[in-house]
Parts: structure tokens; sequence; C-alpha cells
């Protein structure tokens, strides 16, 4: 092994040394390994998001040729009916399932930093359990029928599910360690959702309500929608990027994040954070979509290794691409209704991800 | 047959003569037996109340073969067959969730997280609303979707051997993947279909015969023999498979067996009283805190099972009498905030894991 601090030919091409090479262990590298692979996969997965954008603009119940999408933007004409196709519904749409995408992309990555727990998604603070039985709340209680309604109630729950978890979870001696804020959660989680079944089978038609709101969807969701939740998901990827570089420290362990200089509960405080703004922003826009906050920040430490830095924009980035693939195709299987994102997401998500649990030796947290 | 004390908090039980010997760790067996009675008392109180209360005598008159008709009914075909249904899926939940986390080292790794659960209940809803199926039907699909679930995510995560890490992703896939099988059927189904495939899928006891009572019973009686006689491969393997296999275990057939014994358990339990939430996971981390966290505490966690189940069910059928809510409404609103109290109390397992 060589003993020189001198960046080795390899190492100043952005290759990877032999030293270096044999100082991580061959299951904690991902699918791309060097730095310049990993930053021209991630500008081409970004290639890949831009033209799902425009699908998801051009695609529906009823198709609207690209040249039609540029017009309605740069020239448009009220009176025409694909222009305003585009304008009050596709675009806000689009926007809504970017946004979604990635404060649940971020959120989950951030999540399982945080809890060192490959099982954390971003319900497991209790949001999505917070948010569905305050929806419920308002359907029953307040007679609440409308997505835009159910926005402000959907936050409000998560919100404030989150925040007694993460006070539940520093409690004792410790403050907020992984286990406990991932045990505290679990709790809450099933404490809420147990409410929220009891009302849903005293009152048939909350149930028949909340049902639809439950698989997660993008459906008819508004520019109204769009500008409640954006502030919001802005701050929190704001959060959840600051929070990257301290994940890293926390993935070695308290004790030694804390030798590095790290200050672990700051960390912790601000990555909840981020993880509280992003998904509960998500929750209250598209319904509980779960499975791309469990799962994206999985496929991206499978391609990039364990790296925050990189885990980080390659969730932001897939998970989108994701959601707005699943939105497309549940649109376009079946016309003229359409399949909800939720339902859709799991089923292309899931053998792929599967397929790629298999495949790889696993990037462990 | 003569006792040792080592300075550990248990007694090694050895019999010279039959040349056998094993340790007990004194403070699970305070805590099996401390549980187990509590458990006993409330099934015996939840027998005695009801719409038509009976008194305690009569309940022993009954078992006795000398109660009164309507006694007879009441006890032998109504409440019994659902308290007994009560403990034994609690026993069963709690064991299979010990079994999943000390696996996965994961205490959020229970059977309903991993999707055995997700598959029970995908088959179950099917039944219920694509065919319309009698409360049998509903059983036996929830118990051919469980099993089949449970091969298909071992099959998927096998690759020269199955880790518990790989184990666990695949069964989120599954289970996202069977969730949404779940939702899409509720979307597209009758409301009156939606709200019984809610009721199932909440979990319930409600009208459980002898005919529930008879298979989990005799799952049981095979399983938990397996279970405790695998503890010594479980104590293994959480050293690591390269340590366990250093040490004489084989480290596939142990785990193998393991997880057949602990999806067998979720599977049969699931069957009998629908997906409830949170035994699974709650259970052995009540368990695991009360002993210490030094041993395994499967026993201990299978009996808070049937302790927090046979207590819920009760809730269940009289906080809000005549109306009656499915069981798994209550499991966490008993079981989470104690278990939210005991994490407050942090001692040194709630920090280290």
């Amino acid at each position: 092994m060589a003993l020189t601090t001198e960046p080795t030919i390899e190492e100043s091409a952005g290759l990877p040394s032999a030293s270096r090479r044999r100082a991580v262990p061959s299951r904690r590298r991902g699918l791309l390994s060097s730095g310049w692979t990993k930053g021209a996969g991630l500008v081409g997965a970004a290639g890949v998001l831009v033209l799902l954008v425009f699908a998801s603009v051009a695609y529906g119940s009823k198709s609207i040729p690209l040249g039609v999408v540029l017009e309605a933007l740069l020239d448009h004409d009220p009176t025409d009916n694909d222009h305003l196709i585009v304008r009050s519904l596709r675009i806000p749409r689009t926007l809504i399932g970017v946004g979604v995408g990635v404060a649940l992309g971020l959120a989950g990555a951030v999540m399982q930093g945080v809890t060192r727990n490959p099982l954390a998604d971003p319900g497991i603070f209790g949001v999505e359990a917070g948010a569905a039985l305050a929806v419920v709340v308002g359907i029953y209680v307040f007679g609440i029928g409308t997505l835009t309604g159910y926005v402000w109630f959907a936050f409000f729950g998560a919100g404030v599910a989150s925040v007694v978890v993460y006070g539940l979870g520093s409690v004792g001696r410790g403050g907020a360690t992984p286990v406990k804020l991932a045990l505290a959660g679990a709790a809450m989680a099933a404490l809420l959702s147990s409410v929220t079944s009891a009302i849903l089978i005293v009152d048939v038609t909350s149930l028949d309500q909340f049902r639809f709101w439950a698989v997660g969807s993008l459906a008819g969701r508004d520019a109204a929608i769009a500008g409640q939740v954006a502030p919001f998901i802005v701050v929190g990827v704001l959060l959840a990027l600051a929070s990257g570089r301290g994940l890293n420290a926390l993935a070695l362990g308290d004790d030694v994040a804390v030798s590095l200089g790290e200050r672990v509960q700051r960390t912790r405080l601000l990555s909840a954070l981020a993880v509280i703004v992003c998904s509960g922003a998500a929750v209250a826009a598209a319904g509980p979509i779960g499975f791309i906050g469990l799962t994206v920040p999985h496929v991206a430490r499978a391609i990039c290794g364990p790296d925050y830095r990189w885990i980080m924009p390659w969730s932001l980035v897939l998970a989108p691409s994701l959601l707005l693939a699943a939105d497309v195709v549940g649109r376009i299987v079946a016309r003229p209704g359409e399949l909800q994102v939720g339902i859709v997401t799991a089923f292309i998500g899931a053998p792929f991800f599967v397929f790629l649990v298999r495949r790889r030796k696993l990037a462990e947290l | 047959m003569r006792t040792v004390l080592p300075t550990d908090g248990t007694v090694v039980l050895r019999s010279d003569r039959l040349g056998i010997s094993t340790r007990v760790h004194t403070r699970s067996v305070a805590v099996s037996i401390a549980v187990a009675t509590v458990a006993a008392g409330v099934f015996a109180w939840s027998i005695t109340v009801g719409d038509f209360p009976i008194p305690l005598v009569d309940v022993l008159s009954y078992l006795v073969g000398r109660g009164t008709e309507d006694a007879d009914f009441i006890i032998g075909t109504l409440r019994l067959p659902r308290g007994l249904t009560a403990l034994l899926v609690g026993a069963a939940f709690g064991l299979s969730g010990a079994i999943f986390q000390r696996i996965a080292h994961n205490p959020l790794a229970s059977p309903d997280i991993i999707g055995i659960n997700a598959g029970a209940a995908a088959a179950a809803v099917f039944v219920i609303v694509v065919i319309g199926g009698t409360s049998l039907q509903v059983t036996s699909g929830a118990l051919v979707g469980a099993t089949v679930t449970a091969l298909a995510i071992y099959l998927l995560a096998y690759r020269k051997g199955v880790t518990g890490y790989r184990l666990v992703l695949v069964g989120i896939g599954i289970t996202a993947m069977l969730g949404s099988v779940t939702s899409y059927l509720l979307t597209r189904a009758e409301i009156f279909d939606a709200q019984r495939a809610v009721v199932w899928l909440t979990g319930s006891l409600n009208a459980r015969s002898w005919d529930h009572v008879r298979p989990i019973g005799v799952a049981l009686l095979v399983l938990v023999p397996c279970a405790v006689g695998l503890a010594r491969h479980l104590r293994l393997l959480e050293m690591g498979d390269d340590a366990a296999r250093g040490l004489g275990t084989r480290v596939e057939v142990a785990r193998g067996s393991l997880l057949l014994t602990g999806v067998a358990l979720a599977a049969v339990a699931t069957a009998s009283a629908g997906p409830i939430a949170f035994v699974a996971l709650v259970a052995p981390q009540i368990a695991r805190r009360l002993t210490g966290g030094r041993t395994l505490a499967l026993v201990p966690a299978a009996l808070c099972g049937s302790l927090l189940l046979v207590g819920s069910d009760l809730l269940a059928r009289r906080l809000f009498a005549p109306t009656e809510l499915p069981v798994g409404v209550f499991t966490a609103i008993l079981g989470a905030p104690y278990l939210l109290y005991l994490l407050a109390r942090a001692n040194k397992i709630g920090s280290g894991g």
C-alpha cells in the first residue's frame, strides 16, 4: 500500500486508487464507483426526468401533440380547449408530481440516514398516519369534501404527529437515538391509524370518501393546491440538502460522529425537520404514497454507494421520475378513467426494486 | 438434580445422573409467570362480562360440567372459543414477531412489515370483494395468500443463502405491491363490501367458534416447541453468520427453519383473526424491556402478545357496548402508550438497540 499523501494519477483522474479500493469493502460500493460515472449518470437521469415531464403534459385521456403544448405555453389562446387542458390541468398536475416526488425521495433518504434503518420511511415519523387521521376527522366531523380542503387538514395532522413522535423519541436518557425514534414513530403511527379505522368502521360515508384519498393520487390537483404546498416543499428540500453531510457522519455511529466534531443532536434535529416538512407537504398534496420514500433511497444507494452527498441528488432525480412515469402510465392504461399513481408506483417500482435487491451486492446502511 | 448460582442473574439446573443441564434466566421466569397470571385473570374476567353477565362461580361449574343451559351456550359457544382464539392468536403473533426481529436485527421487522400480512390481506380482500365469499372462504384465502407470499419472498431473497437485510428489503417491495392491490380492490368495491373488508383488515375476533380454535391450537402445539428448540440457533445467529458457522451452526438450515416457524405462526394467526396490527411488533419489545434484555425472551414475548390481545378484545367488546369494534383498533391504543412509556424510561437497551 502506498504511504504517500500525493494523489496518484488514477485519483486525479477521478478513479479510486488501488489502495483506496482495498480500503472500501466491496459490499459498500454501488453500481457506479467513480465520481465521473456517478456525475454523468446523474445528468443522464435528469435528462430522463425532463422527458417524463413533457410526456406527463402531453399524454392523458386526451393526447396533445408537443407542438400544441409549446403553443399553449408561449402563445396562449384561452378559447382553445387543448390550451386550457395544458394550462389548467396538466401543468399544475405535473408540477405537483415533480414536487411531491422530490420531497418524498429526499425525505426518505434523510429518514433512513437519521434512523440508520432500512425500513424507515417518512411514514415512520407518523406523518402519513397523522395526515390520514386529520383528513378523516375533517370528513367525519367538519364535512370537508374537497381536495383543497383536505390539504390543510393533512398538513396539520402530519405536523402534529411528527413533532409528537420526535418529542417522545427524545425523552429519557441519551436523547433522540435511532432505535427510540423508530419505535416511537411506529407506535404512534399504529395508535393514530387505529383511531382512523375506528372512525371509518363506524361511519360508512367517511370511508366512501376516504378510500379514494388513501390510495394516493395526483388526479384533480390544480394550481391552487400547487400554490398551497410549493413553499413548504422548497423549504423542505433546502433543509434536506443541507443535512446530507451530517448524515455521512451519523452513519458511522454516534460515538465516532461526535469524535469527528459532528454535533449529533443538532444534525438529527435538522434532518428530522427536513423530513417533517417534505413529507408533510407531499402527503398533503397527493395523499400517502409511501413506497417512493421507502425504496428510491435504496435504489440510489445501490447505484452510487453509501455516500449521502451522492444519495441525495440521485434520490432527488429518481423519485420524481418514478412518480411521473407511474402517473402517465396510470392515465394511459385505464383510459378514459385512470389508475391512481399510488397503485401504479408500487406496481412499476416494486419488481424493479426486488430485481435490484437480488442482483446487487448490497451497500448496507 | 442440583442448582448452581452464577452471578449473572441465571440459575443453572444440572442433573449429573441424566447428563443434562440447562440455564434459566430467573428474571425471565418471573416475568413470564407474572404476565401469564395477569393474562389468565383478564381471560377469566372476559368470560364473565358481557351483555349477559355470568358470575365466576357459574363459569367454574360450567367447566366441571354442571352449568345451566344458558351458561352452556354463552360460555361454551360464544365466549370461551373467542377468548381462547385471542390468547392463541396473541401468542402466535408475539412469538413470530420476536423471531423476525431477532433474525433481521431490526426492531421494526415484524410480519406486518415484511409482507406476510400483506399477502394474507390482499388475498382476503380479493375473496371478499371479487368473489363475495363466506367467512370460512376468507380465512382459507388468507392462509393461502400468506403462505404463497412468504414462499415468494424467501425465493426472491435467496441468493446463495438468505441474509436478514435482503429478506427485509424484498419484503418491503412485495408489501408495497400487495398493499396497492388491496387499495385498488377497495376503491373498486361496492361500499358495503369495502366496509366488510376494512373490518377484516383491522382484525376482528367477532364470532369465533371452536372451528377457529382447533387449527390454531394444533398449530401452536407444533410450532411453539419448534421455536423454543431453535432458540439456541437464534442466539448464535445473532453473533453474525461467520461466528455462528465457526461455532458449529449450519447457518442456512438454522435460519431457514426459524423463518419457516415465524412465517407459519404469522400465517395461522392472520388467517384466524385478520392482520391485527402492532401485536407482533410491540409484544417482543415489551417482553425484552421487562426481562432486562439479556435473553431472547421468546416465551415472554408470546405471553405479552396473549395478554395484549385478550385485554384489547375485552375493551373492543365492552367499551362502546352494545356496539362492538374490531379488536385491531385497540391493540395499538393499549400497546402503543405502554411501549412509549418504556421508551421514555430509556434503560440501557433503549439507547443501544
